[in-house]
């Protein structure tokens, strides 16, 4: 009986692309800015995991995805951090994770790249359009970019929160992503 | 210069007389609100109110530069007469006050960029940080925001209650070295 888990497993792993890139969550980071009143205020994601499929050369073949935690979000300060979990901001309890993942990605040459994708957070979805430039020493590789993103599309902020001359709605994701195992660009 | 004489006209210029009270509302407007607002639970109200406290409190320690170069350029009215220790503490409880309009609000900034929300000047201008982002920081720095501001509040109290001694007790005409109206 073990024989066809075996197999099973074997063609799972043969159909694993060879491409497939390794995130070093360590000196990696997702972070976010909003305004507030002007003020602008960083938190970041403390717990996600990434799927990584390029090969620079053939890079419409490429595939990213990432899935986020919401509920590892700070900002450092306790006041705004216990606010995060909470139903008008991320409710974590129905929605504990967010996600991303492409639909179409484009080397725009000198290791800058074009990903699209969908973006989902708290039950809606959103096209995004993230530009990504990579940059390599050895066999590291650093991804980094930012897109921005309208909290409300997403319902980030509701109800008293949902005043967006208190905080704005235009949100900045900001991320560097190390990689091992990346073909050069 | 000569000294002139004691009288119930020799006021302060204009310019001082205008600060006097303008900075008096506003610090005591201010501190109202830090009073009341880190009592309040999360909200768009407190968030508000944080904001609107320290932009009072960036306005305050500008004006008070501005007090601080006018009053240093034009004499006060000489002292009304009276005991030297009273005189000695009136000018102390000054130069304390001088020192606090620019301390609570410098502390009240660090603590601010310390904990990571630098300020934007009424929505519009960002003012630089002069302490790092760190967590740590910002709390050994908090309780003195606070405890200096308390001592402004006290010394406060005092400089109200020595001018309405000289007032309603000594009948002095003190008070209208500092009164607005026609000279």
């Amino acid at each position: 009986m073990f024989r066809p888990v075996l197999a099973a497993a074997a063609a799972a792993a043969f159909a694993l692309p060879a491409a497939a890139q390794q995130v070093l969550p360590a000196q990696s980071e997702i972070a976010f800015v909003t305004k507030q009143m002007g003020v602008p205020v960083e938190g970041r994601f403390k717990q996600w995991t990434a799927q990584i499929t390029l090969d620079p050369k053939k890079a419409d073949a490429g595939k990213v995805a990432f899935t986020i935690q919401t509920g590892s979000a700070a900002f450092g300060s306790p006041e705004t951090d216990a606010e995060v979990p909470k139903a008008a901001w991320f409710n974590t309890a129905k929605f504990p994770q967010a996600s991303f993942a492409s639909t179409a990605v484009k080397a725009l040459g000198g290791g800058r790249f074009e990903v699209r994708g969908k973006l989902s957070v708290k039950g809606s979805t959103q096209d995004v359009v993230v530009p990504v430039a990579v940059t390599q020493a050895g066999p590291a590789s650093t991804a980094t970019g930012s897109f921005v993103i309208k909290r409300l599309d997403f319902k980030i902020g509701e109800g008293e929160w949902a005043d967006t001359s208190m905080v704005a709605n235009e949100v900045t994701v900001k991320f560097k992503l190390a990689l091992t195992g990346l073909a050069p660009v | 210069m000569s000294h002139p004489a004691p009288t119930a006209t020799a006021r302060y210029t204009a310019p001082a007389i205008a600060l006097h009270w303008l900075l008096a509302l506003m610090i005591v407007g201010a501190f109202g609100v830090g009073v009341y607002m880190h009592e309040l639970p999360m909200s768009p109200t407190r968030l508000k109110l944080y904001n609107w406290h320290k932009w009072a409190g960036v306005t305050i320690l500008a004006l008070s530069a501005l007090r601080l170069l006018w009053r240093l350029a034009h004499r006060p009215p000489a002292d009304v007469a009276m005991p030297g220790w009273q005189a000695t503490a009136a000018h102390a409880t000054h130069v304390a006050l001088y020192a606090l309009f620019f301390i609570v609000p410098l502390v009240g900034w660090a603590y601010s960029s310390a904990a990571g929300f630098p300020i934007v000047w009424f929505g519009v201008l960002p003012l630089p940080d002069f302490v790092p982002v760190d967590k740590a920081l910002a709390e050994a720095i908090k309780p003195w925001h606070e405890r200096s501001a308390m001592l402004m509040a006290a010394l406060v109290l005092l400089h109200v209650a020595g001018a309405l001694k000289h007032q309603f007790v000594d009948r002095d005409g003190l008070i209208d070295r500092m009164r607005f109206g026609r000279r």
